[in-house]
């Protein structure tokens, strides 16, 4: 492998190559983006009272009746999500053109453990990361010295603490329950991290990967422009809400249903706050289920408002994204079974604790 | 030209090898394009983040599907 010095030359940066703004062509973009904020703001607001409108003099349902309850709900949460969905993921995707995953990994070699710990689970958030690349991903990690324990924690929090799942929370259920979800997945990543770190587990990783020796291939860092960071975060729309919006729509339509016809209280009984056992039970259901998060938090939205705990649905939710049976199989090809094991059971038991600390302090 | 698409298999990393495909017969040029999705092969090219373009041994781009005239400057570019 040569090493790729003359990369630069024969790829333009970007596939436009856009050259430097100017300073007119700044000040177009500010005003574009401050007018789009603005009308967004705009519309968000009305939502309510198009919903009204929809559900009660466009379609002539009743106010307080099961099915027009449920139509508004549905009309409502639908844009709303939606809109929300469309402004993070575009500000995300203009925020993580800023940290690609050769950024992450130097950034995190050689980090001593607990600060490495507390920056991976951190930087999960941030690195653009797609599921399949897990195992090149970690095999990268590994080999140019970043810790085992550090390269879990990331690997814990790229896929739970996501945009997704917090817009979601923060669109259905408020800011609080999206706040608690988000510290509480980087306290897993991190502490789950450093414990598979201390249980020193090296000799666990399958034994083609260690005895991998990579040549220092240099990824060049791209010189992205700002019109490049706005095609970022077009690109990151046009994928992710493309790819999310029927999850998005189903689930709020099977929240909506719950929403207006099953009675009160339904769930406390399996899922509520005095059956003990339904936090483990939550894990382990959640384990074989994939789900993303769009499919997952208007169901979670239903279950609450019916009568089950929060800590018992958050559990559940974690379960869902965090560990799952696919993963689990990708990344047996790098991993023996036995830490896979210690991986599942202690970011388990992890989810297991949070679940029961929010069924006893909420 | 050898081209090798790097990606162990999920809908992005075809999305790239069809675009590279494309490529090719637009450019109208002679070139092998390989799949390579072994892990261990994978990491041997220094990659670690899918999709990943390698065009005659030089790494074109990684972590992210390329677009069609990216592809099509890298094919006429050598």
């Amino acid at each position: 492998m040569q090493p790729i010095t003359s990369l630069k030359q024969h790829t333009p940066a970007t596939p436009q190559s856009t050259p430097p703004l100017t300073s007119a062509a700044k000040i177009k973009y500010l005003l574009t983006g401050l007018a789009g904020i603005g009308l967004w703001f705009a519309l968000y607001l009305q939502l309510h009272r198009l919903a009204e409108l929809i559900a009660f003099s466009l379609l002539g349902m009743t106010p307080g009746t099961h099915l027009g309850e449920a139509m508004l709900f549905f009309f409502y949460d639908t844009p709303k999500v939606l809109m929300l969905l469309t402004l993070i993921v575009f500000g995300v995707g203009i925020l993580r053109s800023f940290f690609t995953p050769e950024r992450t990994r130097k950034i995190l070699a050689g980090k001593r453990e607990s600060v490495g710990n507390v920056l991976a689970a951190l930087l999960g958030i941030v690195t653009p990361f797609c599921s399949c690349s897990a195992v090149p991903l970690f095999i990268g990690f590994v080999t140019a010295g970043v810790p085992l324990g550090v390269t879990f924690s990331f690997l814990i929090s790229a896929p739970m603490v996501n945009e997704i799942a917090l817009v979601l929370l923060y669109g259905l259920l408020g800011w609080k329950v999206a706040a608690l979800y988000m510290g509480t997945g980087l306290l897993i990543a991190i502490v789950a991290g450093w414990i598979i770190g201390r249980l020193q587990m090296e000799h666990y990783i399958e034994d083609w990967v260690r005895e991998l020796h990579i040549n220092g291939v240099d990824i060049p860092d791209e010189q992205l422009s700002w019109t490049d960071r706005f095609n970022h975060g077009k690109t990151a729309v046009r994928d992710i809400v493309g790819r999310v919006w029927v999850y998005v729509v189903a689930g709020i339509a099977v929240g909506a249903g719950i929403h207006g016809f099953v009675p009160e209280g339904f769930m406390a009984q399996i899922m509520g706050k005095g059956a003990w056992w339904s936090v483990p039970a939550a894990v382990v259901i959640g384990i074989p289920m994939y789900s993303n998060a769009a499919g997952i938090v208007p169901v979670v939205q239903a279950l609450l408002e019916k009568g089950a705990a929060l800590g018992t649905v958050l559990a559940f939710m974690m379960s869902v994204i965090a560990l799952s049976l696919p993963e689990m199989v990708i990344l047996r090809k790098v991993l023996k079974p036995q830490l896979i094991a210690v991986f599942i059971g202690v970011v388990g038991t992890g989810i297991m604790l949070v679940g029961y600390l929010f069924n006893i302090i909420i | 030209m050898e081209i090798k698409v790097l990606g162990p298999g999920c809908a992005k990393c075809s999305e790239a090898e069809k675009i590279m495909q494309a490529a090719v017969e637009e450019a109208g040029v002679t070139a092998t394009i390989e799949k390579v999705s072994d892990f261990q092969q994978i990491a041997k090219h220094g990659v670690f983040s899918t999709p990943a373009v390698v065009i005659d041994g030089q790494i074109k781009c990684v972590g992210k599907v390329p677009t069609k005239p990216e592809a099509l400057g890298w094919i006429k570019g050598i």
